[in-house]
């Protein structure tokens, strides 16, 4: 059984509809370590030895985040820039996560069809998250193809249950299997 | 003659100084030179006003030297000092060495008895304390490279008086010569009649003694005096250590100069050593400036215009020997050519202790009276030119030299001030200043509660004695150099009293001020403080904060209303300020203010996303995106 650290950055999440759905759906499995960010670090003041030893008690890292202009929210930047530090988790000796991997778990305001060239976004998810994309490999992880939840502005309940199914299904095969089939999954 | 009373010497010279002093200032002379024309000018030669008594004023404020050496102790710690020895051994005894020998040589040649070359070399190789650390001082240069050496120098120099002392009487040319009156002077000390090894083990207990009373016996004096809260008792205290050291130290036949400088190397890490400096410093003041104006005032013009050219032609061959010899060893010890042409200057003057020594010298038979009244003329003009030739150096030498070390390059050699002040350091201050020290700042912190001093300091706090709302302890601590000043104290009408010293003295520096209460917050912001800071603000609202999230709230969202609720009351409390005399319009803003906060606080609550922080989740998105608004969200 894989273990899952999901580390959740949501500067509002009272105000949110899919990620609290999303969130309820995975958050008390077997295995999975729910980390609520900005609840941990109201003030920013991110604990980078605990979640060194967070990152080196799990083997799979999931950013869930909503995808505000295109990036993550301040405080997963905040702790990107101070956890992943150097000759700790790259650099000579720095191979603390090498072999883990990683999953971006994110909602998106704008459709589909907006994530395309010539589209209202111009590039596709995956171009877009080449930034932490490459953030991670360059820790020797594994960056699996993003979960996305597209159109999140205007769903209908039903659609988000939908969509949080999807999620915790997908969580529950990455824990269970770890395997090329959950990963083909997403 | 004149009627001399007291009080008329004291209006003559008095008048002199503010007189002329100011005029010097102004033309950019220094003070220095400002004094030594006022002596000049009060002097036999021109007023009148002062005559053959001016040499009695000069014994008097000699004093003044000896209070100057134990500021300069006070300033220096003794690692400080240790870590000088290099400079002082070898520099110093060098310069002596060196400086004599050239100067005996020229005296040779003008056909001087060998004796009395030698006396009058190493005689004229002694520089003047007073005249150099009061420039280099006042032109900030006493931290450089050139500076440090100088005062190294002059350190040696002051040690060298002794063996010199000794030494003198055994160059009588005539071997009966030995006076009376010089007898009788030394019979003065303890140690008169005493052999030469016992001489040295009297001085050697003197010294013990200084530096265990310093450590054991003042530390419980100044405290107990502390406790009373009388200003002035402190200052006698001061003063009597002083008076007390230096006639000790007289007692056993050493210079006065040096035993307070021992003192005050003694007390250089006792935390009344800033409140010892701005009681002491004022009387130092005043009496270096008689000192100059009775150097100015004791010039024989008389002398000088019987034979000017002799006159000119030795202070030439003085200066130009010595700075020639310093300008060597300078080279030698490795300083850069800036340094080293500021270092010659400085020490290339005879010193005040020529005056003592060429008497010392005519009473035993070693130089004649006529020699001696030359060479007083002499080392007085010098001592006059030192002050002009810093001048030329600075304003035309240096520019053409290039490299200008800053007085900041070696911070550890003379004691660094702080960049910071923290007054007061209870609960509040020490939060203050464990922050600074955490992070590599040094503060100078300074409390009035003798006993909490003495316990912060046995914790290892760089703590001092004094009240901050004076401004001469502020000066002492460093106010002139410091960035910040910290005002951590409880009583506002103190803080008050401070914010006003330190806008009038130190307006350069920027004032961080504790309100215990809104309306202090008031005070402080009409005196003009901008950083105000209210005690209770930030704990309260970390506790609200706290409460917010145990009612449930996100911890985010509770941080964000906290920020809001600061910003909003700390901008409320600057306007409020302004229109506080105005009870009308105070009451109304006021009311006003609490309303738009209460709104604001309102509608906060009744929708959380339309107050604050909009950017993370608008409406108008999701309605133009999303095609329906959160109503119907809600509903559905």
């Amino acid at each position: 059984m894989q273990r899952i650290l999901i580390l959740f950055a949501h500067p509002a999440f009272e105000k949110s509809r899919v990620n609290q759905r999303l969130a309820a759906a995975v958050q008390s499995l077997d295995g999975v370590t729910f980390h609520d960010l900005y609840e941990a670090y109201p003030e920013f003041d991110v604990d980078i030895r605990h979640e060194q030893a967070l990152l080196e008690d799990h083997d799979l890292v999931v950013l869930q985040h909503p995808f505000f202009w295109y990036s993550v929210p301040p405080l997963l930047k905040q702790w990107i820039d101070l956890v992943l530090e150097h000759g700790w988790a790259y650099g000579s000796g720095g191979t603390a996560l090498a072999g883990k991997r990683v999953l971006s778990a994110i909602s998106t305001g704008g459709r589909e069809e907006a994530y395309r060239h010539g589209g209202h976004n111009r590039f596709t998810i995956g171009e877009l998250l080449a930034p932490i994309e490459q953030t991670f490999v360059l820790c020797g992880m594994k960056y699996l193809p993003p979960f996305v939840v597209h159109g999140a502005h205007g769903m209908s309940s039903g659609e988000i249950e939908e969509h949080a199914e999807r999620y915790r299904r997908t969580i529950q095969a990455l824990r269970d299997e770890g395997s090329e089939s959950a990963e083909d999954a997403l | 003659m004149h009627g001399a009373g007291f009080f008329y010497q004291a209006l003559v010279y008095l008048t002199a100084a503010v007189v002329s002093v100011p005029i010097a200032k102004r033309l950019g002379l220094g003070s220095i030179l400002g004094y030594l024309l006022a002596g000049v000018a009060i002097g036999p030669f021109a007023l009148g006003l002062v005559g053959e008594e001016g040499q009695d004023v000069l014994h008097f404020a000699e004093f003044g030297v000896v209070l100057m050496l134990f500021l300069i102790g006070l300033e220096l710690e003794p690692s400080r000092v240790w870590r000088l020895r290099g400079p002082i051994l070898g520099l110093g005894g060098l310069q002596v060495g060196v400086s004599t020998a050239v100067l005996a040589a020229i005296a040779l040649v003008v056909g001087l008895d060998w004796r009395t070359a030698l006396a009058v070399g190493v005689i004229l190789a002694l520089s003047s304390t007073a005249i150099v650390l009061q420039t280099l001082n006042e032109k900030n240069l006493l931290a450089t490279h050139g500076g440090q050496s100088s005062f190294a120098v002059l350190l040696f120099q002051d040690i060298a008086v002794i063996p010199i002392l000794a030494l003198l009487p055994l160059l009588a040319v005539s071997g009966i010569g030995a006076h009376g009156d010089a007898d009788a002077e030394h019979a003065d000390t303890w140690v008169a009649g005493l052999p030469g090894w016992a001489e040295t083990l009297v001085v050697l207990a003197a010294v013990l003694f200084i530096i265990l009373a310093g450590r054991f016996l003042l530390q419980p004096a100044f405290r107990a005096i502390a406790r009373t809260g009388l200003r002035e008792l402190f200052t006698a205290a001061a003063l009597l250590l002083v008076i007390a050291t230096a006639m000790l130290m007289t007692k056993v036949g050493v210079s006065p100069a040096l035993g307070t400088f021992l003192a005050g190397v003694v007390l250089a890490r006792s935390e009344y050593r800033h409140e010892l400096e701005s009681n002491v410093d004022p009387f130092k003041g005043l009496l270096l400036g008689l000192f100059f104006i009775s150097i100015g005032a004791s010039i024989d013009f008389g002398l000088v215009g019987a034979a000017p050219g002799r006159i000119l032609g030795l202070m030439a061959a003085l200066i130009v020997s010595k700075f020639l010899v310093l300008l060597v060893l300078g080279r030698i010890f490795k300083m850069s050519l800036d340094q080293n042409i500021l270092f010659a200057f400085s020490l290339a003057q005879g010193g005040e202790f020529a005056f003592v020594l060429l008497s010392f010298a005519v009473r035993y038979n070693v130089v004649g009276e006529t020699l001696a009244g030359t060479l007083i003329a002499v080392t007085a003009l010098t001592m006059a030119a030192t002050p002009v030739l810093m001048l030329l150096n600075e304003k035309l030498l240096q520019p053409r030299v290039g490299t200008r070390e800053s007085g900041e390059r070696e911070p550890d050699e003379m004691d660094e001030q702080s960049r910071v002040i923290i007054a007061g350091f209870g609960s509040f201050g020490a939060i203050v200043g464990r922050l600074l020290r955490a992070k590599g700042v040094p503060a100078t912190v300074l409390d009035l509660d003798s006993d909490r001093v003495d316990l912060l300091r046995k914790l290892g706090f760089e703590v001092f004695y004094g009240d901050a709302s004076r401004s001469d302890l502020l000066h002492a601590a460093g106010a002139g150099e410091a960035k910040l000043l910290i005002l951590a104290i409880d009583s506002v009408e103190k803080s008050l009293e401070m914010v006003e010293t330190a806008k009038k003295y130190f307006p350069h520096l920027t004032i961080l001020a504790r309100a215990q209460s809104r309306d202090e917050a008031y005070e402080l912001l009409e005196a003009g403080v901008e950083h105000v800071f209210r005690d209770k603000l930030d704990s309260s609202l970390k506790l609200g904060v706290e409460a917010l999230r145990l009612l449930g709230f996100r911890g985010h969202q509770a941080h964000r209303a906290a920020q809001t609720f600061r910003r909003h009351d700390e901008h409320a409390v600057r306007e409020l300020a302004a229109m506080r005399h105005d009870q009308k319009l105070y009451l109304g803003a006021a009311r006003q203010r609490i309303e738009d906060l209460e709104e604001l606080l309102q509608g906060d609550l009744a929708d959380p996303g339309e107050m604050w922080d909009a950017g993370w989740d608008p409406d108008s998105l999701r309605q133009e995106y999303g095609g329906r608004t959160r109503e119907e969200r809600d509903d559905s």
